[in-house]
């Protein structure tokens, strides 16, 4: 069944793309064998096939050849159908191999190797993958993290739609509803970001995918997003990403071998002497209280800070809380 | 390999499938005049039957009316296949958007990741040209990986790999908390999700190491060419960089809503909702250190409830830091 389907569907394909005038319906019909008999079967399984080539992303066109057809008709423009001339030098053709691998154990492995099967068959200069020699064989880049909310925005961001979906802010309990116009998608970091306009907020907003929670559902037609000139997504996720400037000053005590990336950005060490022998007194600039008290909390009894009064007092909150 | 289906028989594919596989492999075969059936099987994932099967396919298409005929024409001979005439499929078919943003996506991480950056830039503009107006979204992808630009270790880890030659490193241990210096035979760049690692013999180990450019604080390039013994297994980096070994522990947290975020960051192996924004995950992990500190991190906001030697250590870790400010 599927095989008669898929020849169909192939002959639809190759009159389509040589006839220079739109078919009719009736028309197609007549050339393409097995249509059925029956008007109405042939109706639906027509308005079928005409879907699932326009999926394939398969270029039908609907129209009129001249004012006196009285019948819509379909057609496929070879120049929107063909792959336009591609020729890969060798360097290039190494580089597309490792790139069509990235995708290997996540969302997007039949896109990426769709892409490159359409490319190789597009001429042999592809093949200079197989070159051993030529390929730069010393890095493998990949993507391994599945966003289950990933294809749906990247589908919106392409199509211009807005979107809705509830998103788990970190240390809330209950999840917002949001309503959101994607510009683009991210990865920093090795995590993916969605950025836009949120229309409920009524400002640019950027989210992370991993905090949406439940299915993402469109909410608009195709190009009813309006992107605004000079946005620039990138910067958007870095702004929400940067961490504060670093304007405090902390006074610790390291036990010596101890605390090494702590040392890295110290800016004054002096060994202590007497009863605390074996420690050193290290200064250093911190940003935010809250989140270097976590951060010094987990290097446990190698260090402690004696100064400033609040970031000694969150340090110790966080050890007591680690005792129950 | 052949790809079976779950009950061990062919894997069904869907009329659709089949299409966009035929359109891809008619011009694959026109364009090279003869193609080995092995080859061109190989090349599309499936077994030499199923590529006859579909080259049948295409074969059989007869188009009726006004006068009947066979718009494709094909003959097989010694093992090789030549289609003589192919009309209007002699072309692939245009990437799709999905097929190109993909692409594109792969690219532009190559190019962040420290591929061969000036063919990498060339490979975008082609495939961009090459897709038209499916790369509409380009400009809303982008890709940053951590501490890529940062320090000088992920050139000289790049001179060491083009060149061949040993390192010495300086590496910092985080679990540990500990520097070790050693030399290191470099195979390959890793760049998964955002993080990159030099894979390669480790000198000191005698055995094959990951080392987290980010830790990496130091690293010379060595005039020794790197050598690699016939025993060395490389990662596959298809199946995670990470394989979980029996000899792991797992570890089970519970976490307060504050502290959702180590369900992000850590892979779980089971994550349970407790209500009020609170989890219990499992978690894998070769070296307990490791969560003994994050316990410590999140204090109240997290408790490890098993083992409970683990448990008991994070205790006594607290209590010994707590001792300090007596």
């Amino acid at each position: 069944m599927s095989k008669r389907r898929t020849e169909r569907l192939l002959s639809i394909v190759v009159l389509l793309l040589s006839s220079r005038r739109y078919l009719s319906a009736e028309q197609i019909r007549a050339s393409v064998s097995g249509y059925p008999e029956a008007e109405e079967s042939f109706k639906r399984m027509f308005e079928r096939d005409k879907e699932e080539l326009r999926e394939l992303g398969i270029p039908l066109e609907t129209g009129k050849s001249s004012a006196f057809d009285d019948e819509i008709g379909y057609r496929i423009r070879r120049q929107d159908y063909e792959l336009p001339e591609i020729q890969l030098a060798p360097d290039e053709a190494a580089m597309l191999g490792i790139a069509s691998r990235v995708w290997q154990s996540a969302g997007l492995e039949g896109a990426a190797a769709g892409a490159l099967l359409k490319l190789k068959a597009a001429g042999r200069e592809v093949d200079g993958e197989d070159d051993g020699t030529r390929l730069n064989r010393s890095i493998e880049p990949r993507f391994t993290t599945q966003e289950p909310s990933f294809g749906v925005l990247w589908e919106a961001v392409r199509d211009k739609r807005p979107v809705t979906f509830s998103h788990l802010a970190p240390g809330r309990s209950d999840a917002s509803q949001r309503e959101l116009e994607p510009w683009g998608v991210v990865n920093r970091r090795g995590r993916w970001y969605v950025a836009g306009y949120d229309r409920v907020r009524e400002a640019p907003r950027v989210f992370r995918m991993s905090r949406i929670t439940g299915p993402v559902k469109m909410a608009g037609p195709p190009g009813s997003v309006k992107v605004p000139d000079g946005a620039d997504v990138r910067e958007m996720v870095k702004d929400w990403d940067r961490t504060p400037p670093r304007d405090r000053t902390a006074v610790l005590r390291i036990r010596k071998d101890a605390g090494v990336v702590l040392r890295r950005w110290a800016r004054e060490v002096t060994p202590e002497t007497g009863p605390v022998a074996g420690w050193d007194r290290v200064t250093l600039s911190f940003a935010d209280a809250g989140w270097y008290a976590e951060y010094l909390a987990s290097f446990g009894p190698d260090i402690m800070v004696l100064d400033p009064p609040d970031l000694r007092e969150a340090v110790i909150t966080r050890l007591k809380g680690a005792l129950t | 390999m052949t790809v079976t289906g779950p009950a061990g028989g062919p894997r069904m594919v869907t009329s659709a499938e089949r299409l966009r596989r035929l359109l891809a492999l008619v011009p694959y075969v026109v364009a090279r005049q003869a193609v080995g059936l092995a080859e061109a099987a190989a090349t599309f994932g499936m077994t030499e039957r199923e590529l006859i099967d579909d080259l049948n396919l295409a074969w059989c298409v007869e188009l009726k009316s006004p006068e009947p005929y066979c718009p494709i024409d094909l003959s097989y001979e010694d093992g090789l296949v030549t289609i003589s005439q192919a009309e209007s499929i002699a072309r692939p078919l245009r990437l799709a958007a999905d097929e190109a943003s993909a692409l594109l996506v792969a690219l532009r991480m190559l190019a962040e990741a420290g591929g061969d950056g000036d063919a990498v830039t060339r490979l975008i503009a082609k495939i961009e040209d090459a897709a038209g107006a499916s790369a509409a979204a380009r400009s809303q992808v982008s890709i940053q990986i951590e501490g890529s630009n940062e320090s000088g270790v992920p050139a000289a880890i790049d001179a060491a790999l083009a060149a061949g030659k040993r390192v010495h490193l300086r590496h910092y241990n985080h679990s540990r908390d500990e520097v070790t210096e050693r030399d290191v035979d470099p195979k390959r760049l890793l760049v998964v999700d955002g993080r990159s690692y030099l894979e390669g013999w480790c000198r000191r180990a005698e055995a094959v190491r990951k080392f987290r450019l980010d830790r990496v604080l130091d690293v010379t390039v060595l005039d020794v060419p790197a050598s690699f013994p016939e025993e060395a297994e490389w990662a596959d980096v298809d199946a995670g960089l990470f394989q979980p070994s029996e000899a792991d522990v797992l570890v089970e947290l519970e976490l307060a809503a504050g502290a959702r975020w180590v369900a992000e960051y850590y892979r779980c192996e089971s994550m349970i909702d407790l209500g009020e924004g609170r989890l219990r995950v499992a978690i894998r992990t070769p070296d307990t250190g490791l969560i003994r500190r994050l316990a410590l991190r999140l204090g109240e906001e997290g408790r490890v409830t098993a083992p409970a030697e683990l448990a008991a250590e994070v205790r006594s870790a607290a209590a010994a830091a707590l001792a300090l400010y007596d």
